[in-house]
């Protein structure tokens, strides 16, 4: 999309405190639409969201160990994002 | 009661759209969706518009249900097929909702609307435009309905199954992580639940896995089906998709949803709460 940045969503706009994992979805290195998923650290589903037009999703989480998988028509793929403190923003990039 | 009774795939979809006979209905916890694009010949449903009482905290009642299908163009005969997006949350909470008020002709699309996107279907942005019918409604079935009083007469006795998130179930969230924390409850869960969440039901493109694998879902969580049992979440939309896995996938009889959930429980006064993660 014309204008738009790679990675995730502009971080400026978290809300203040909240521990944050981000990124973009990317097949062959453009954006690609579909879902992220958010599983704990057990494997245990907890929360999923659409992306952006643009491939780009966002979660508010905690510290700890994190999958995040996206699904996209034709592929899935996962990533292990540590978020290191409260208040942090891990930024994962997912080319599937 | 087989899968094929309560469930259709997005072949048939794709392959039925066109009959005037079947009403595709879409009903999204985000009430924009549909605005976006749809299946092809899809109406909408909003849940908080058209379903719930504009005043009191309860369902639209009979005679409202009879105005809201005939204006939508359903008929007592119409094969309403639900699909929606969040792994069908919310179309599983209109699929519990027709049969309360006693429309038997009613199906689920298998996976919703992830697993039409994921297959990459055609959506569109046309609004079809339904002929209006004179619905008659049946006055609720309580046997698939259940109210606060049922949840505390139920503690220690039946099957409580509390299909939240673990974090919501223990008292660490009050809402999903996507979702605002209201602040008006106490946080925890009913004495005596089972912490089954929603999602063990589903596979990662929001179908129903299989039978077997949900018969053993149950099985291993310990919960008797002999009993009766009551499902409900926050709000009672993801209880309803567990209502639909235990009632019309397993064909377990004496299963009820509580709509009131968590955002009713948690905020009566002096009911026993139980704090922690599932023993």
């Amino acid at each position: 999309m014309c204008g738009a940045k790679a990675g995730g969503p502009d971080a400026s706009t978290i809300k203040p405190g909240e521990t944050t994992i981000q990124g973009q979805v990317t097949r062959d290195g453009e954006p690609v639409t579909g879902y992220v998923r958010l599983l704990d650290s057990t494997g245990e589903f907890t929360a999923e969201v659409p992306t952006s037009a643009t491939g780009q999703f966002r979660f508010y989480a905690a510290e700890g160990t994190w999958t995040v998988r996206a699904l996209v028509p034709g592929g899935t793929a996962d990533r292990t994002v540590v978020v290191a403190e409260k208040g942090a923003l891990a930024e994962v990039a997912i080319a599937v | 009661m087989s899968r094929s009774d309560v469930l259709v795939d997005a072949d048939w979809v794709e392959a039925n759209l066109d009959d005037p006979n079947i009403a595709i209905v879409e009903v999204d916890e985000d009430t924009t969706a549909y605005e976006k694009n749809h299946i092809k010949n899809a109406i909408r449903i909003d849940w908080t518009q058209d379903l719930q009482d504009p005043v009191r905290r309860d369902f639209i009642d009979q005679a409202g249900f009879e105005k809201l299908l005939s204006e939508k163009g359903i008929a007592n005969d119409t094969l309403v097929v639900l699909y929606g997006g969040n792994n069908n949350w919310f179309a599983s909470y209109a699929y519990w909702y027709f049969k309360l008020y006693g429309h038997e002709n009613v199906k689920l699309l298998d996976g919703g609307r992830k697993k039409w996107e994921l297959d990459a279907r055609e959506l569109v942005d046309e609004v079809p435009v339904r002929p209006a019918t004179e619905y008659k409604a049946k006055p609720q079935n309580t046997a698939i309905r259940a109210f606060r009083d049922d949840v505390v007469a139920a503690i220690g006795s039946q099957n409580l199954v509390d299909v939240r998130s673990p974090d919501e179930f223990s008292g660490k969230l009050l809402a999903p992580a996507h979702l605002p924390q209201e602040q008006s409850q106490r946080p925890g869960h009913v004495p005596s639940a089972r912490n089954i969440p929603w999602s063990k039901n589903a596979n990662d493109d929001g179908t129903f896995k299989s039978d077997e694998e949900l018969k053993e879902l149950y099985a291993e969580e310990q919960v008797d089906l002999a009993k009766d049992t009551i499902a409900y979440c926050r709000i009672g939309e993801r209880s309803a998709l567990t209502w639909f896995v235990l009632h019309e996938l397993l064909g377990v009889e004496n299963v009820k949803n509580y709509d009131g959930s968590w955002t009713e429980y948690g905020s009566l006064v002096g009911v026993p709460i139980e704090l922690g993660a599932n023993k």
